[in-house]
């Protein structure tokens, strides 16, 4: 019998694979395909303080493997998610990890605050990452001072654990991480997306209309996987490893790199069954590979 | 109910320029209700190209458990489409969101389209007759080589046609012709470019009327937020135009 499940800080995994945040909403749309309660968690769209609109379309454009998005956090704001849409999703046996996003430290601390009280978020997840927004998001995670204080004024108010969602577009992902260790943080969710263009070859406009966005699917994953690498080799928080995971063999890549659980998103929009395709077909694939646990599979490439 | 299923194609064949009619069979068929919705099409096994493309129905046999489609080969992803021949299966999900609401109309509807905005009128155009509502069809096109399914819904009722070009039917768009039709009509449907919409809303403001929209789209379940719009009904409200749409009423969306 293979062990899928995963202890980690507030989250007690029956399987290491689940959603990653603004690539399942909050669980509505999927709920009508398949039962929820087969994830090892959801982690749902960025929630801030006010209802956020987004920004203009189009927000989408396809590349090479991969996808660029500019949504800009749109989400119906704290009250609506705490009070409607985390209530509906307490039918279903999962964890929920809620993605908290702000402009600045106080709208970080009063979203962390707030959510981190509904019953059933098991942990947030920091978005200091989003590269589609003017303020906040990215600039308070391509700093590892500014980091660090975010992270330990999240911490203070929390009433569950808290992991930082890390972004690519750094030169040394490895100081922010550290930074966010010594601020406290519990965990560490990597990668978000990173940032690119795409012009309209005719007219040489941009065609996203936030001009840039953030860049994910499977052309990323080579990048998540040396971060997931570096990372896991340099601090000792766990790591919920994402960027580009479309099967069952992305997984064991991450878990190899040093990820304790793995995120998929962009593919959930390509396959909508993605998520229970994968855990269904972990058990033979661990089993293959001579291992009878996830936990046993964790950072094996270190060990090498 | 939505599903995800390899469907078998039973035939495809291009009826004007880069267009291309693609009819598939499978169980899938039998969740098809409204006209006006769409299916998201996975066109290679690869991710390349990685996303599904969106593509109308433009008739339904539920008692052969098929549907047609009508696209435009302009891209990679219709352009591999446009290669799959009888035999080969397609990961097809759908069908997917809100279609035309055949019960609004009342005795005579004007159905208006443009280019490849006009396969669903098809479909909706039967399941209208079949209600026993007149239908008429204004239907605009690039050019006499763009223009298909003339015919077809001929049969179905009045027919007018415009080309940008003047190479078929009357030189201009489809509001050429509807300022020379009377307004006869209790209710109106169209589907076709953000512009043409526009004119056909301003041209019928006190006509009940039924708008599908088209947007970027990602997920195509509703869960991306790729394809949002505002509405008219307040400063915070937005629709997303892959499930709460496509189809909406007239004068909701902000497009």
């Amino acid at each position: 019998m293979t062990d899928l499940t995963v202890k980690l800080p507030g989250l007690d995994l029956k399987n290491p694979i689940m959603p990653a945040s603004g690539c399942f909403g909050f669980g509505k749309e999927y709920a009508q395909l398949y039962d929820l309660s087969q994830l090892g968690a959801i982690m749902i769209k960025a929630t801030t303080v006010e209802t956020r609109l987004g920004n203009p379309t189009p927000r989408v454009a396809e590349t090479a493997s991969g996808m660029l998005n500019a949504i800009g956090l749109q989400n119906p704001g704290l009250e609506k998610v705490a009070g409607q849409e985390l209530p509906w999703l307490e039918q279903y046996d999962v964890p929920i990890i809620a993605n908290v996003a702000g402009t600045t430290t106080e709208d970080y601390v009063e979203v962390a605050k707030a959510i981190s009280q509904v019953p059933n978020v098991h942990a947030l997840e920091i978005n200091i990452s989003c590269p589609n927004v003017k303020l906040g998001g990215i600039t308070f995670g391509t700093d590892p001072d500014v980091a660090r204080e975010l992270t330990r004024a999240v911490k203070e108010v929390s009433s569950v654990p808290v992991y930082i969602k890390l972004s690519p577009n750094v030169t040394d992902i490895v100081s922010i991480a550290k930074a966010v260790e010594a601020g406290g943080a519990d965990g560490i969710t990597m990668i978000n997306t990173l940032l690119g263009m795409r012009m309209d070859t005719k007219t040489g406009r941009p065609v996203i209309a936030n001009i840039t966005g953030g860049l994910s699917g499977p052309a990323i994953k080579p990048v998540a996987l040396r971060m997931v690498y570096e990372v896991s080799k340099h601090t000792s928080l766990p790591i919920i490893g994402m960027g580009g995971v479309t099967n069952v063999d992305d997984v064991i890549d991450f878990l190899s790199a040093g990820a304790s659980a793995v995120a998929v998103g962009t593919a959930n929009f390509v396959n909508p069954f993605v998520c229970p395709e994968i855990i269904g077909q972990l058990p033979e694939r661990l089993h293959e590979l001579g291992y009878d646990s996830v936990e046993q599979l964790v950072g094996r490439s270190h060990r090498l | 109910m939505i599903k995800q299923e390899r469907m078998q194609v039973i035939n495809q064949q291009e009826i004007a320029k880069h267009i291309f009619e693609l009819t598939v069979q499978g169980e899938l068929a039998n969740e098809m209700a409204e006209p006006g919705q769409f299916v998201h099409i996975r066109v290679a096994d690869s991710f390349e190209p990685l996303l599904r493309r969106p593509i109308s129905v433009a008739s339904i046999d539920l008692e052969a458990s098929q549907f047609t489609m009508i696209y435009r080969a302009e891209g990679r992803g219709t352009g591999l489409l446009a290669e799959k021949k009888p035999g080969d299966t397609l990961d097809i999900l759908g069908p997917l969101g809100h279609g035309f609401p055949v019960e609004e109309a009342q005795k005579k509807a004007y159905l208006i389209g443009g280019g490849i905005g006009v396969p669903p009128l098809y479909e909706l155009a039967k399941q209208l007759n079949a209600r026993g509502i007149e239908t008429v069809h204004i239907l605009g096109f690039e050019s006499k080589q763009a223009v298909f399914y003339e015919d077809k819904f001929r049969k179905l009722g009045d027919t007018h046609i415009a080309t940008v070009d003047g190479s078929h039917g009357t030189q201009g768009f489809v509001t050429h012709i509807l300022n020379e039709l009377p307004i006869d009509f209790d209710t109106y449907y169209s589907c076709g470019p953000t512009a043409m919409l526009e004119a056909v809303q301003w041209a019928y403001p006190q006509k009940k009327g039924f708008l599908s929209y088209e947007q970027r789209m990602g997920c195509g379940i509703g869960a991306c937020f790729a394809c949002v719009c505002r509405t008219t009904r307040s400063e915070t409200d937005y629709i997303k135009v892959c499930s709460d749409g496509p189809v909406f009423p007239a004068g909701v969306v902000i497009s």
